[in-house]
């Protein structure tokens, strides 16, 4: 197929053809990071910024030696180095950095909708790096990959999803992808972590995690997000961990087969134990690692055309 | 000064006429309704009104037009200036200026700005409590004697339960309506409807309940007191349902619905257009459905357009930032009459609920063509179509969610007070 997107704002809007697309470049590009020279000339010549309103090690990292490896120059923006202290505004931001002309800037912010705000005003290739609640492409993307590397395949499988749904990014990415390649997505957490609406989307729920996690191909946790009010939502961590966090014996409840996956930043002891994320199930390194091919993909995809 | 308007078909719900006639506006007023009027002398302007329809001149019940304070956004000039082009002769707004109108001088102030620059009928709305604070009652005889029309807190309950109370009883002495704006702000603090979109663009929501509540309680206050109560701007179908239902025990209940809550639904959020974020927000399509419902059956007495102007920069940026609000008046009639050719309503049904019901609401002489009354006047043809830009609005608010619609039906013509001061007649 031929790539026609200039942005990549979210998953709800991607086909399964263009997700499988992506998917298959990125298989392409895994393997340079595992050689000596860890770089080719793809995207030499090319300028991408990130533009992160909020904090973030592995997205902003993943992203900088994605277009790294692929010889794009790249310039970070963190909020606290932004003029968003000084009362700029984001639009006004976003043209003034388009005026340096950037081929791709990765904007990561609290409120929904700002990457679609951005993709409508400047010429330059928008990717979403996580807005608010709303969704996380390239996140539920590099799952896909490690499911369809892990599992051999990306239908047919009974996944779970544990936490605070609500206010989840990853939950609501990956809700959309999973359900298009026509999965069963069991979504559990306390239920005031659970949006009102949600069977609309073809999901079950299931408040109880032992339930939840029975014969599953995947456990997907993730954690409380505390910067969007998450602890409001329960009455302290420790309840929330005694009722969600889910430990050995529950991976002994799903199938023999499960993968585990968290999106990270994990919180030990709250919605994981150590022997679960350290164990021989977990993937969560897998998924790092897969993440800077996706973005490989996702960069080369969206600015290597012709020059 | 008199004014001949010849051979429109005048449609006037209070006084249920319905055919071709001339009216005759001498000064002020409407002097004379007959089959025909002759010309007496060269001193008559006449009108052709020939195969359009003249009705009494719209009344808002609900608009913002933000002077004192925010003229950035609108001032008494444009958004009078919108109004009549809207088709609205009579316009209420509400109290969130800067200072807020809870006193005798930003009520003065108001009219008097109203009478020097005003286009059409300017009454200011009250604040219920002093600086719309939810804490005390502010000084309703004062703003009375100054000229004000109603009270509000528009933009917020009074949360305090005890002292929405004591405003309905107060409210009494003057025979002031009290318009509630319903909102449990324990329940809402997002941006739009709770609901499929919110779900699926991870936008904060706002349900149906929060206001659902209010209105229960503010019903619940006004019956035991024995006050009239007036809710506003309703969205929801659980709205309807319970002022349906309350209606049967309690007969002072009143409320209004806007446009905008009949004519989309939350899906219009889903491209995180800023201009789709309203208080309260736009809901499911079965809350609009029953809204429309609420309409036909009589439950809904009035639509208001809550006219809400802002300037491009609060709009312009993420949503969750976003103002909310809509700038209404110029498109609020033309949505409107939609619902007569979506056979909710008949034409006459809905011009009463735009005239004759607000007008009796307020407690004012106008909103009829009736011998002896204002000639507050319009005439419009329900079958113009046109586009709406909204860079040709009159009012400074540019923020509709509408632009580039296509619509159907349009005022052509405006008289306040006999005097015309609006007029696209060919």
């Amino acid at each position: 197929m031929n790539w026609k997107r200039k942005d990549l704002l979210d998953i709800r809007d991607l086909s399964k053809e263009e997700m499988l697309f992506i998917l298959d470049t990125a298989e392409s590009f895994k393997d340079i990071s595992r050689r000596e020279i860890k770089k080719v000339p793809t995207l030499r010549g090319k300028t991408v910024i990130t533009l992160f309103y909020e904090p973030s090690t592995r997205t902003r990292t993943s992203f900088e030696i994605a277009a790294k490896r692929l010889s794009a120059d790249t310039i970070n923006i963190s909020s606290s180095t932004s003029s968003s202290t000084k009362g700029e505004s984001l639009k006004d931001t976003a043209r003034n950095l388009e005026s340096m002309r950037p081929d791709a800037i990765v904007i990561r912010h609290s409120m929904p909708g700002a990457p679609h705000m951005l993709a409508g005003i400047l010429d330059s290739s928008i990717i979403n790096g996580g807005d608010g609640s709303h969704e996380h492409p390239t996140q539920a993307l590099l799952d896909l990959y490690t499911m369809r590397e892990k599992k051999g395949r990306i239908n047919g499988l009974r996944i779970v999803i544990v936490g605070d749904i609500a206010h989840s990014r990853v939950a609501r990415s990956n809700i959309f992808s999973l359900k298009n390649f026509g999965n069963e997505v069991i979504c559990c957490g306390p239920p005031t972590m659970i949006p009102p609406y949600i069977e609309t989307l073809g999901v079950r729920v299931e408040y109880d995690l032992k339930t939840a996690v029975r014969k599953a191909d995947v456990i997907m946790m993730l954690r409380i997000q505390k910067e969007r009010g998450g602890t409001k939502y329960i009455p302290s961590t420790k309840e929330y961990s005694t009722l969600y966090g889910l430990t050995k014996r529950h991976v002994d409840m799903a199938a023999n087969d499960v993968i585990i996956m968290h999106p990270g930043p994990m919180n030990r002891g709250i919605e994981i134990t150590d022997e679960v994320a350290d164990g021989p199930s977990s993937v969560i390194l897998d998924q790092v690692e897969n993440g800077v091919a996706v973005r490989m993909a996702i960069l080369y995809l969206l600015i290597g055309g012709e020059a | 000064m008199r004014t001949l308007i010849r051979g429109g078909r005048i449609i006037d719900p209070k006084t249920s006429r319905d055919g071709i006639f001339d009216i005759l506006v001498e000064d002020s007023v409407i002097q004379e309704i007959s089959d025909t009027i002759k010309k007496t002398d060269g001193k008559v302007q006449v009108v052709n009104a020939a195969g359009r329809i003249v009705a009494p001149g719209l009344i808002d019940v609900h608009c913002h037009l933000r002077e004192p304070g925010f003229e950035y956004k609108e001032t008494i000039l444009t958004g009078t200036s919108a109004a009549i082009r809207g088709g609205f002769t009579t316009v209420v707004c509400m109290a969130n200026t800067d200072p807020v109108n809870d006193s005798r001088s930003v009520t003065e102030f108001i009219i008097d700005k109203a009478r020097a620059e005003g286009k059409c009928k300017v009454l200011p709305c009250g604040a219920i409590t002093r600086g719309l604070k939810g804490e005390e009652l502010a000084e309703i005889g004062e703003m009375f004697s100054a000229g004000i029309i109603a009270l509000s807190d528009d933009g917020r309950s009074v949360s305090n339960a005890g002292l929405m109370r004591k405003a309905l009883e107060y409210a009494k002495i003057f025979k002031l309506p009290v318009i509630s704006h319903c909102e449990d702000d324990t329940l809402s603090g997002g941006y739009i409807h709770e609901g499929t979109a919110s779900l699926l663009n991870g936008l904060e929501g706002i349900p149906a309940i929060a206001e659902e509540l209010m209105v229960q309680r503010d019903i619940a206050i006004a019956r035991y007191v024995n006050a009239p109560i007036h809710i506003t701007h309703i969205s929801s179908g659980g709205s309807v349902e319970i002022i349906e239902a309350a209606r049967k025990m309690f007969r002072k209940v009143t409320c209004d619905t806007c446009p905008h809550y009949f004519s989309l639904t939350d899906e219009a959020t889903l491209a995180f257009d800023t201009n789709t974020k309203v208080n309260p927000p736009l809901r499911s399509k079965k809350d609009v459905e029953a809204i429309k419902e609420g309409l036909r059956k009589g439950i809904i007495d009035i639509i208001a357009t809550d006219h809400a102007p802002h300037e491009i920069t609060s709009k312009d940026v993420e949503f969750d930032l976003a103002a909310f609000g809509i700038s209404g008046f110029e498109t609020a009639f033309a949505l409107s009459l939609g619902l007569v050719r979506e056979g909710v309503l008949d034409m006459p049904a809905l011009l009463e609920k735009m005239t004759a019901n607000p007008a009796k609401l307020l407690g004012i002489n106008s909103g009829t063509i009736a011998e002896g009354a204002p000639a507050d006047i319009i005439i419009f043809d329900p079958d113009i179509e046109w586009t709406v830009d909204r860079n040709s609005f009159v009012s400074k608010g540019r923020n509709t969610p509408f632009h580039g619609n296509a619509l159907k039906g349009k005022n052509l013509f405006t008289m306040v007070s006999g005097k015309i001061v609006f007029n696209e007649l060919k």
